[in-house]
């Protein structure tokens, strides 16, 4: 199986499911669809009939607030029918197995899974298994991919840079389990983003991420420095408890974004976080609530890449 | 039963065979080659023209799956697979359903597996009871039913003191101990090497280091109690150089690889392909390198099968929750040629790998045709092709990472104790 499971035979996107190998074409054509829906949510009627007919099942095997929710009103915005289902609490708790789920689901007439699953691969494995007219979405896989969330961040990029070409970002924190820096790093280094750093301690990073296209550094005063793009990536609690981080009082220390370590950034330096952010963990209040910080607008247009994304995979 | 086989080129890699000529197999035994013995009667002919006449296989690590594991696969299932594989010999790790932790288990395995009357079994008796580590087993009484040597199967001592007493026990009866280098907490959570692959697919990872520093652990402590070890299923370039060098200095250790491992690495998990979900993980290319030129050198006794059925359900679920394994008894052969060829190994050199010297491990005088011995064969045509799918093969196990592809050999017949139990054509691939 070599070929790219998320392209139909002309290269058209068949699914979402990682940034990873997708081409700049397609990912300028979702950010450029997207603007077009930047209006929609600012209308008094904030709908178009796009999908108008069409069944949306929100799949989350795992817990999720924020995203799951601008995956729903995203698929509202285009006038779909949106089920959302909260898989734990139901089917797989009672020993049904994934995939049969998704048959059952399917046999409802789905036109789309928008899935998210604690397990690298979930949604490539849900995607090989549907019938041909269902597209999947992933909304996040372990540790793999979260590609609309990169989407997003790459939109919000845009609008406030204009262009990746000549761009310094620095990825802050937790790469090993970060699934949203994945997809950054992809999309990134896809754009065209020159110079693209990413700053933790060892513990914290995979092995070999230097061949995702990333410059490593381990201090923030030198990862920091002149770079126009701040994102900063949560940091789970539970990460204390595996040995990869003494403390978190520590942690602030050394890598959170304080004001003063973002003074090392450009002066029109953005700052942006997936959330939800832990205060005082990995970025301190005054950054997050300061004039830098583009992290309430992320959430925004979130919605408006996520309205592009399912367009273009169902509303032909 | 008088078997003659005809016009075959008999290859013996231990006694440096390699010669056209007729093999006469009498009362189960080898009889003679070249010419008939005087008054030979063949009752049976097999005609191996365009084939090669070898030691039937020996295979270091076949999962068969009884008891316990039988809605996966069946001894008998298992052992049709064996047969049309043409192997003859094939040893069993203990990480059944109860372990195999009690002779009488043994017994019942070794009485059920001869009652089927096909390849012959050896149990690897479990070193603790129920592998959980603590206890040892009673090593003697599992060897008095029929155990070869002792193993952990998967599951690791993490108590180093416990490893140290077995294997101290293990050296009081000069049993060898089979164990697979993997540190438990260094592996822990991992599904995949911890490699560039890993970190692009977001897969939890197991480093290296996870089977060097227990490979360091178990050479160290192999020189100090003098117990004779046998490592399996090796996978990382630094391994296979540690166990170069233990060699060099005179330690009693053996060593045998995967198949699989032969041939691919972690690029070839592709987009989380379940079929290359391995046990241990498919390493990067330099590891695969490593243990193509180590099989050269003869750093690496043996080539193994590492069959593990794996039912449907097990694989259909996302790589890291996903049962790893995959199935090989039909495919230790081609693959090993498929090796041969690409490494431009000398035929027999190869076989070796699947005939004597894994049976030398097992303490079995066996995987080679001298005149008298038990008349254990398999022939095959090196040139024939056939392709793996699910319904060729006659393992319950249908799972395999070289699904699609198309094998290079295949077994014409198999015959154990001088009995035909797999002839193409009547039962095998090559009617289909």
């Amino acid at each position: 199986m070599t070929l790219n499971p998320q392209l139909n035979k002309d290269g058209a996107l068949k699914h979402l499911l990682t940034i990873d190998g997708l081409p700049r074409a397609i990912l300028t054509h979702i950010l450029d669809t997207a603007e077009g829906f930047v209006s929609v949510s600012e209308q008094e009627v904030k709908k178009v009939p796009l999908l108008r007919g069409k069944a949306i099942f929100n799949l989350f095997f795992e817990p999720s607030t924020r995203t799951r929710t601008t995956f729903e009103i995203a698929a509202k915005r285009l006038s779909a029918d949106v089920i959302n289902l909260n898989i734990n609490a139901s089917s797989q708790s009672k020993g049904e197995t994934l995939l049969d789920t998704v048959d059952n689901l399917a046999a409802m007439q789905a036109d789309m899974f928008v899935v998210r699953h604690a397990q690298s691969g979930a949604a490539h494995m849900i995607a090989r298994h549907v019938a041909p007219h269902i597209h999947v979405v992933n909304a996040g896989d372990g540790r793999h991919a979260h590609p609309t969330q990169g989407l997003l961040d790459m939109f919000t990029i845009r609008k406030y840079k204009g262009e990746f070409h000549n761009l310094r970002v620095a990825i802050v924190g937790d790469l090993l389990h970060s699934r949203v820096a994945r997809s950054q790093i992809h999309a990134l280094t896809t754009l065209g983003v020159p110079e693209v750093r990413v700053i933790a301690p060892k513990t914290l990073l995979p092995t070999g991420v230097e061949q995702m296209g990333v410059h490593v550094y381990h201090e923030m005063a030198k990862g920091l420095k002149d770079v126009d793009v701040v994102i900063m990536l949560r940091l789970q609690n539970e990460r204390m408890r595996g040995a990869l981080l003494p403390s978190a009082q520590e942690y602030f220390k050394y890598y959170g974004l304080t004001p003063d370590k973002l003074a090392l950034a450009r002066p029109d330096a953005i700052v942006m976080h997936p959330g939800p952010m832990n205060r005082g963990v990995e970025i301190d209040s005054a950054v997050a609530d300061g004039k830098q910080s583009v992290i309430l607008p992320q959430v925004t247009y979130g919605i408006a890449v996520r309205m592009a994304v399912m367009s273009i995979l169902a509303g032909n | 039963m008088k078997i003659h086989i005809k016009n075959g080129r008999l290859i013996d890699p231990k006694h440096g065979v390699d010669t056209r000529a007729d093999l006469f197999i009498a009362a189960g035994k080898i009889a003679a080659t070249g010419s008939a013995p005087a008054g030979f009667q063949a009752s049976h002919v097999i005609d191996a023209s365009n084939c090669i006449v070898c030691p039937g296989l020996v295979d270091l690590a076949a999962r068969l799956r009884e008891p316990g594991f039988e809605y996966k696969a069946t001894l008998e299932s298992e052992m049709n697979a064996a047969c049309a594989g043409g192997i003859t010999s094939l040893a069993c790790p203990p990480d059944t359903d109860p372990p195999l932790d009690e002779p009488g288990l043994v017994e019942m395995l070794k009485f059920r597996a001869m009652n089927l009357n096909q390849a012959r079994v050896y149990p690897v008796g479990a070193m603790t009871q129920k592998l959980e580590g603590a206890r040892l087993t009673e090593m003697a009484e599992l060897r008095d039913a029929g155990c070869v040597g002792f193993s952990q199967a998967d599951a690791p001592i993490t108590d180093t003191q416990v490893l140290v007493r077995a294997l101290e026990y293990a050296a009081t009866f000069g049993f060898t101990v089979w164990l697979r280098p993997q540190d438990a907490y260094l592996a822990k959570g991992g599904v995949a090497h911890d490699g560039f692959v890993a970190t692009r697919l977001g897969l939890p990872a197991i480093p290296t280091s996870a089977e060097t520093v227990a490979l360091a652990t178990i050479l160290l402590l192999a020189r100090e109690t003098g117990a004779r070890v046998h490592l399996c299923r090796l996978s990382a370039a630094e391994s296979l150089a540690m166990v170069r060098t233990a060699k060099a200095a005179g330690l009693n250790v053996s060593c045998d690889v995967g198949i699989n491992h032969v041939h691919l690495s972690e690029t070839d998990i592709g987009y989380f392909d379940t079929n290359y979900h391995l046990v241990p993980p498919l390493r990067g290319l330099r590891d695969r390198d490593a243990i193509r030129a180590a099989l050269a050198d003869g750093t690496v006794d043996a080539l193994c099968s590492d069959h593990t059925p794996v039912d449907e359900d097990g694989k259909q679920m996302p790589f890291g929750e996903s049962e790893p394994g995959a199935t090989g008894l039909e495919l230790l052969l081609p693959l090993t040629l498929k090796w041969a060829r690409e490494s431009g190994t000398p035929l027999s050199q190869a076989l070796a790998c699947i005939t004597h010297q894994p049976a030398h491990i097992l303490g079995l005088d066996t995987g080679h045709l001298a005149i008298g011995h038990a008349a254990d064969i398999c022939v095959f045509d090196p040139e024939a092709t056939w392709k793996v799918e699910p319904g060729v093969l006659k393992s319950q196990g249908k799972n395999t990472p070289f699904l699609g592809y198309e094998m290079q050999g295949k077994v014409h017949a198999t015959l154990v104790d001088g009995h035909v139990v797999f002839e193409a054509g009547k039962n095998g691939p090559g009617q289909r």
